[in-house]
């Protein structure tokens, strides 16, 4: 089988442990949560660090609770050390953020998730067909500019990286409003989940060399409501060929407030339906996921970044997006 | 062709008494260790000093190799040897009249993935890292990747000749298929596509070679063909079979795809001679789409006849077939494109034309129901086409058509037993076809189809007049049993099988049983596991064995009960006079009987086949001592939002002649109507336009997970073969063939769409909705 490449393995113990190595080591260390693609990725040659820091160990990543802020509002936190599984299964992520709690169930299998955490999905690298290939492959490619070459496969001649976003609780988070907490070896700061990814597909996050997000906070707002969808080949084990939340806040008397489709697996960012920025507060839910869907499906354009049909993906967007708003007002 | 008359030996025909009871009935003895995980795989094997092999391969589709340097390599630490095309400089093939491949390319590589060079390295990780070190240099050479560049660029040069890329041309006709076609009152055509797919074995490709110091060399391979592992080995490295000990553990899967030698067996040969050393290779999951051997694409255009009153005419047949860079058994399938598709209901005329091409892909070989898959989808489409439009359901246009047992096909094939007509009415009854058929709601639909497949062909791949299948039995007088078989357990259950005949004939459990098998210095000869072979071929000759050794425990017991040989019956655990069954003697004490009167026991049993086939060049390619036959119904759901189709449920009948063991018989057809499932709906080999495959790894090759997987009901028909052991047949391959056929008509059946390329995915079907919508948009029908 592929061999792992020679590295130095570390498992801190505290979380100031952690970032203390992180700082010390520099770009040649990588964070290992659960490990289900970053180790893939090495035996592909695709990560080469010289020191892997292993946060499995520290329980200062673990918990889902709820905590008040000093303005008295509710949050739902979830630690980046929680695997998938254990969101998907718990009552109260799927009664806060069931968007989160469905994205978290639909990652890879069971194995997957059962292994993979909230904040090694968060930092998941982006993917595309021709990067994420053997050093065999993409040597005989000519590589790409996301790795080893300069030259992108997907858009002739283009200079920037279209790999694209493949976390399901990239578009759950974004479109729950969650905020992450990242820590570094110089202090914390807090970033919305809607500033956390950028458009470039060989780094698509903020996050600084040396950070470790350290749990998502999820606002508890009455009236609101999530769904998740996701769109892949096979029940199982696929990466996302889209994946899409939809957030609805409805207010007291159940009119409309506000609206929030958020869909991935596009390029590198996952993007903001701007139709759901625009729906007005007390708008119709008669006709709602319809104009949903057409807004989305005029704003989304998937490419050949994952597979050859990028004409059924981008078919498939307002049909989601239809059934997410669905469930998400049901 | 071999077509020289040889003189066929075959066993003498031994009469039956009832043994022990245990044909026809469900066990789990023998399986236990393979399904709680206590087997051994070849990789499993660590041998002391052991080195690890690595295969460097070709980047580019067509390459002459002008250079090789492995200074670098060599001069890494750790790294023992680098060996080259020029190591091993002889060709070899699976089919004697084609042998085109070496194990390292000599002077031309032929695909992304060919292999050019290898190393042996004190650990896996220097040998893959060293491997990377090898420099090649290479002249880059046109390349035909894809079919019709291979037709319409002969210049490319792979075929023998290097004038052209052809690989094997067959043309054969039957009847007077012209006037045929003009005296039908329908006929059907339809440009069909299978893009091809791979076997995707759990266990990859693996190979331990060691030379000792006595000078044998001895090859450990998950191969299916260690017989012929055996005497390429031998001719390759001009090395002696004396000398040559060839292992093969139990296969984690195979499915045709390890029934020929391959580049990493002769490499880890080589370089155990070399270093003194033992070596093991194991190809990555990336590697084993590259040694491939997968189903080939094919490109079939079919015209099928018939009458208003569903008798079938003619068919008229005309298949390009993309076979990869190298032969494999590339002569064989361009006959199994046409062949075998006369059963079981067919015309009165035919003519087929199959060409296969060489293209700088992954070289394409046997996969389960080899060569007969990709027609037998083709042909069940167009008698549905034909069905719908005579306006007949499509079971009665298949029963107007059926071949008859003890009949001739129209390409002169010998049919005996034939349980297609039960076969039919079981799946018939079990959908509830008449029932439930054109009543279902939009989008759910029910499709049928039939086929009939080969249990080993008569013709033996080398030509020879030797056994095809030999068992020997070694007699102990604690009661075991040891059965010596040359055949290969790759998880189809013969060792199983063998014990259960074996058992049976002789008074035993099947705790008193050891199989020992694929050992080329232990066991007797056996052609190997392909062609679906096993359980006809080396099951007769296991009874053939057993039935020598119970003739002598059942003299000696007459001779001590004073009775006739006759008057004897062998019951579960003892031998009793049949008038008189209190008058008995225990199985073991039968034994030592016997070994006191006649002296050591043990036989020899073998089997070979009958002269069969029609009387052509070519007449004896599909010519198989005994047909399975198979008749599926698929239920299938299509989301016509998505174009997703779910496939709900299959219903397989199969005539296995008799179920020795029924629930590995069901196993079987189970498997292969899942296999053939998936190819319909998620599995695509595709390699792009640059000669890179899109996708070598199980993340974008996508076979089915187990939430993908319809209902299988598998309906056992026994038709009770008059050659077969105890009367049975095969069931590893038969059973898939109307898979894809019975799904595409169910789809149709579902939303009226046909799609007549594989797979039948969401994209492609949500197109061929939109294009029916279009079609029947009022305007447009106005204007037709």
């Amino acid at each position: 089988m592929l061999p792992l490449p020679i590295f130095e393995y570390h498992k801190p113990r505290t979380l100031a442990e952690a970032t203390g190595l992180l700082a010390a080591l520099g770009d040649k260390a990588m964070i290992l949560a659960g490990g289900t693609d970053v180790l893939p990725n090495m035996k592909q040659g695709l990560f080469e660090p010289e020191h892997v820091v292993s946060i499995a160990a520290l329980d200062e990543l673990r918990g889902i609770g709820f905590t008040r802020d000093p303005g008295g509002l509710e949050h739902l936190v979830i630690g980046s050390g929680m695997r998938l599984s254990e969101i998907a299964d718990s009552l109260l992520v799927t009664r806060v953020a069931p968007a989160l709690a469905e994205a978290a169930g639909l990652v890879g299998g069971p194995h997957h998730r059962a292994m993979g955490t909230l904040g090694g999905n968060i930092c998941l690298d982006t993917r595309c067909r021709y990067y994420n290939q053997t050093y065999f492959w993409r040597k005989a490619l000519g590589f790409c500019l996301k790795k080893d070459g300069t030259a992108c496969h997907v858009v002739k001649g283009g200079a920037k990286c279209v790999a694209a976003a493949s976390n399901d609780s990239a578009p759950a988070l974004m479109a729950l409003d969650a905020e992450l907490l990242l820590l570094g070896n110089t202090g914390e700061r807090r970033v919305r989940a809607v500033d956390f990814y950028t458009a470039d597909g060989i780094r698509n996050t903020v996050l600084r060399p040396g950070e470790i997000v350290v749990r998502a906070t999820i606002p508890v707002v009455s009236g609101r409501r999530s769904a998740f969808e996701k769109l892949r080949k096979r029940g199982a084990i696929d990466f996302p060929l889209l994946s899409i939340a939809a957030r609805i806040d409805r207010d007291p008397e159940k009119r409309i407030r506000a609206v929030d489709i958020v869909v991935s697996a596009l390029g590198a960012r996952p993007r903001r339906v701007r139709a759901a920025a625009k729906v007005a507060p007390g708008a119709a839910e008669t006709g709602l996921a319809e104009s949903l869907a057409a807004g989305a499906y005029a704003e989304c354009k998937p490419l050949t970044n994952l597979d050859e049909e990028a004409e059924w993906r981008r078919e498939m967007v307002p049909v989601l997006v239809k059934k997410a708003v669905a469930r998400a007002l049901g | 062709m071999a077509d020289e008359v040889m003189k066929r030996v075959g066993p003498p025909v031994i009469e039956k008494t009832p043994g022990s009871g245990l044909v026809g009935r469900r066990t789990r003895a023998l399986l236990a260790p393979r399904v709680t995980g206590q087997v051994r795989y070849t990789d499993d094997i660590h041998l002391p000093r052991m080195a690890w092999g690595r295969l460097l391969r070709c980047p580019h589709p067509h390459a002459r190799i002008v250079r090789i340097d492995a200074s670098r390599a060599l001069a890494r630490k750790g790294v023992l040897a680098v060996i080259t095309g020029k190591d091993m400089p002889e060709r070899f093939g699976i089919i004697p009249w084609t042998p085109d491949e070496y194990p390292l390319a000599l002077e031309r590589a032929r695909f992304v993935g060919d292999a050019v060079a290898a190393v042996a390295a004190t650990d896996e990780r220097i040998a893959h890292e060293a491997a990377e070190l090898i420099d090649v240099e290479y002249e880059i050479l046109p390349a035909a990747t894809d079919l019709d560049t291979a037709i319409d660029a002969p210049s490319v040069g792979l075929g023998r000749s290097g004038k052209d890329n052809v690989s094997k041309e067959v043309e054969l006709e039957f009847g007077d298929v012209d006037a045929l076609f003009a005296a039908s009152d329908v006929i059907v055509e339809g440009n069909y596509y299978y893009e091809g797919s791979a076997h995707a074995p759990i266990e990859t490709h693996c190979a331990i070679g060691q030379y000792d110091k006595n000078g044998l060399l001895t090859v450990w391979s998950a191969t299916q063909v260690p017989h012929y592992l055996h005497r390429e080995l031998s001719r390759v490295l001009r090395v002696s079979p004396t000398r040559i000990r060839v292992i093969q553990p139990p296969v984690g899967g195979a499915f045709g795809g390890k029934s020929e030698p391959f580049s990493l067996e002769f490499c880890a040969a080589k370089l155990a001679m070399l270093t003194g050393r033992p070596v093991k290779f194991l190809y990555t999951r990336e590697e084993e789409f590259y040694a491939h051997r997968g189903r080939h694409p094919m490109r079939m255009a079919m015209k099928v006849g018939a009458t208003r009153d569903g008798k079938l005419t003619a068919v008229d047949t005309r298949t390009h077939i993309d076979g990869g860079a190298y032969s494999s058994f590339g002569l064989v399938t361009a006959y199994y494109s046409g062949q075998l598709l006369t059963l079981p209901a067919f015309a009165q005329g035919y003519r087929f034309k199959s060409t296969r091409y060489f293209t700088n892909k992954p070289p394409c070989g046997p996969k389960r129901g080899h060569g007969s898959v990709q027609p037998r989808f083709a042909f069940e489409v167009s008698l549905d086409k034909i069905a719908e439009k005579i306006g007949m359901d499509p079971f009665e246009l298949r029963r107007r058509n059926l071949v008859e047992a003890n009949a001739q096909t129209l390409n002169g094939m010998r049919v005996t037993s034939n349980g297609i007509t039960e076969c039919l009415d079981k799946v018939e009854s079990a959908s509830q076809w008449k029932e439930r058929r054109g009543k279902l709601p939009v989008g759910r639909g029910l499709g049928v189809a039939a086929s009939a497949y080969i249990s080993g062909t008569n013709y033996s791949i080398y030509p020879n007049a030797m056994p095809q299948s030999a068992v020997q039995l070694k007699v102990d007088r604690s009661g075991v049993v040891t059965i010596f078989s040359g055949q290969s357990e790759i998880g189809q259950g013969c060792d199983t099988l063998l014990a259960v005949l074996v058992a049976d004939e002789l008074g035993l459990d099947l705790g008193a049983i050891r199989v020992i098998s694929g050992d080329t210095d232990l066991t007797p000869v056996d052609m190997g596991a392909y062609s679906s072979r096993g359980t006809f071929m080396n099951g007769n000759a296991a009874l053939h064995a057993a039935q020598q050794v119970r003739t002598k425990m059942v003299d000696a017991v007459a001779e001590k009960l004073g009775v006739t040989p006759g008057e004897i019956l062998v019951t579960r655990g003892a031998l009793c006079v049949a008038a008189d069954p209190s008058r008995s003697v225990p199985v073991t004490r039968a034994i030592e009987l016997a070994e006191g009167k006649f002296g050591t026991l043990g036989a020899v049993g073998y089997y070979n086949t009958p002269e069969l086939g029609g009387d052509y060049r070519g007449g004896t390619i599909g010519a198989s001592p005994a047909y399975s036959f198979t008749a599926h119904v698929a239920e299938v759901s299509v989301d016509t939002e998505t174009g997703r189709v779910d496939v709900k449920r299959i219903w397989v009948a199969h005539d296995c002649g008799k179920a020795i063991c029924p629930t590995i018989v069901e196993g079987q057809m189970e498997g292969s109507a899942y296999m053939g499932a998936a190819e319909a709906i998620f599995e695509e080999h595709v390699i792009g336009k640059d000669g890179l495959h899109l996708g070598p790894n199980l993340l974008d090759y996508k076979i089915p997970t187990s939430l993908d997987v319809p209902e299988l009901i598998a309906l056992l028909v026994e038709s009770n073969d008059p050659e077969g052991p105890r009367g049975a047949k095969e069931a590893g391959e038969g059973p898939l063939h109307p898979s894809i056929p019975a799904i595409a008509n169910a789809i149709y059946d579902a939303v009226g769409v046909r799609i007549d390329r594989l797979p039948f995915s969401p994209a492609r079907v949500l197109a061929a909705l939109r294009d029916k919508r279009a079609r029947e948009r009022p305007g447009e029908q106005a204007a037709e």
